[in-house]
């Protein structure tokens, strides 16, 4: 049954912060290790709602408003993955770098 | 305007590709149109209060009610769209047999009609309440731009309900005999891809794990942000970048609808048809 339901603890150093103020992720490269699974706290500052989007990493999450949101993501191969704020793609951009 | 109407259109489009088939597929069935209505209304209010409710939502089990709602919604769905194809399948034959007195072959159909209203009513309710709440945002941002923004909807909402029509009108298309068949087929594809987005919904809030991610990437030959992508990723649950657990969802929720089809159309009896329907 663990091979099919993850255990929800990822230990409290594979979790990573990204805020999102003025329709930008701050920072905008997140370095992280690979071949581990990640947690994104990610805190959406503005009063709008924004939606964490990335083709390279297959997630997608609306984040509302003065909200907190968690994405679960990995464990990723080396490499650099792209994401963006759909709502804001103009400059809302950023990159995770697993390496 | 433009970056509204894309995304109101990818929104639109996957529910509108939804209705189109299940219109397609209950054409006979007499009043679907009441009831497809009926979905749409409630999935269109259900929306409304989802995106004025988004951040409790969002915020319930700890981060990940986002996720949860969705897997849940999409989870009711495929159940719905098994049952009904499982139906229809022992039903069909009989509705192609006497397409034009399909009113009496289906006359107990009560319920069958009432699951179009909770299949309509969730398509719509997913994608709505996301379209909702991203024009709300917008709207909020920039405050000026209102009238181009509710244009830019206008333009999203009628390409997509144009393509989610020229599906229906194409499948109306097929001869009778292949119909049954070919909607079917839909609905069957339509539904495992549910159950594989459902299952990416479980891995994206840690509930289920991911097998191998990704098991293939075609992203670049076929990108999900592309039309021919939205369009197979709404009929078939085409995904650039799947993990292996969603092509385990994908595969179960298709065979085990496919072979409750093939036992419900081999028990097509007078009997067995009467007994279904009560």
């Amino acid at each position: 049954m663990t091979t099919i339901f993850s255990t929800a603890a990822v230990a409290g150093d594979n979790v990573y912060s990204l805020v999102i103020k003025d329709h930008r992720f701050q920072p905008s490269e997140l370095t992280v290790p690979a071949g581990k699974k990640i947690k994104l706290s990610v805190e959406n500052q503005d009063p709008t709602a924004e939606e964490f989007e990335s083709h390279d990493l297959n997630r997608e999450k609306v984040i509302a408003g003065n909200s907190t949101a968690t994405i679960f993501v990995g464990p990723l191969a080396p490499g650099r993955y792209r994401f963006f704020g759909e709502f804001n793609e103009k400059t809302a951009q950023g990159v995770i770098v697993a390496q | 305007m433009f970056a509204t109407a894309v995304i109101v259109f990818r929104e639109v489009l996957e529910a509108a590709l939804i209705i189109g088939i299940i219109a397609a597929a209950t054409r006979s069935v007499a009043g679907r149109t009441r009831w497809l209505l009926a979905g749409l209304l409630v999935g269109l209010a259900g929306s409304a209060l989802v995106a004025a409710s988004t951040d409790a939502i969002a915020a319930m089990a700890d981060g990940i009610g986002q996720e949860l709602f969705n897997a849940l919604v999409l989870g009711v769905a495929v159940l719905m769209l098994a049952w009904h194809n499982i139906w229809m399948s022992s039903h069909g034959k009989a509705m192609a047999a006497e397409a034009t007195k399909v009113g009496q072959a289906i006359r107990d159909g009560q319920q069958e009609r009432s699951i179009l209203l909770v299949v309509v009513g969730l398509a719509v309710l997913r994608e709505g309440s996301e379209t909702v709440l991203f024009l709300y945002g917008i709207s909020a941002a920039e405050g000026s731009g209102a009238s181009s923004i509710v244009l830019g909807g206008l333009m999203g909402v009628l390409a997509g309900t144009s393509i989610g029509y020229a599906v229906y009108a194409g499948l109306l298309r097929v001869p009778l005999r292949w119909f049954f068949a070919a909607t079917g087929m839909l609905v069957l594809l339509l539904a495992a891809g549910m159950a594989s987005q459902a299952a990416h919904f479980l891995i994206q809030a840690d509930l289920l794990t991911s097998l191998t991610a990704p098991l293939w990437d075609t992203s670049a030959l076929l990108p999900m942000n592309s039309i021919p992508g939205m369009l197979l990723h709404g009929l078939v649950g085409y995904d650039p970048r799947p993990s292996g657990m969603q092509l385990v969802f994908y595969i179960i929720t298709l065979a085990a609808i496919a072979m409750g089809m093939k036992l419900a159309s081999r028990s097509l009896s007078p009997i067995a048809q009467k007994g279904k329907v009560s």
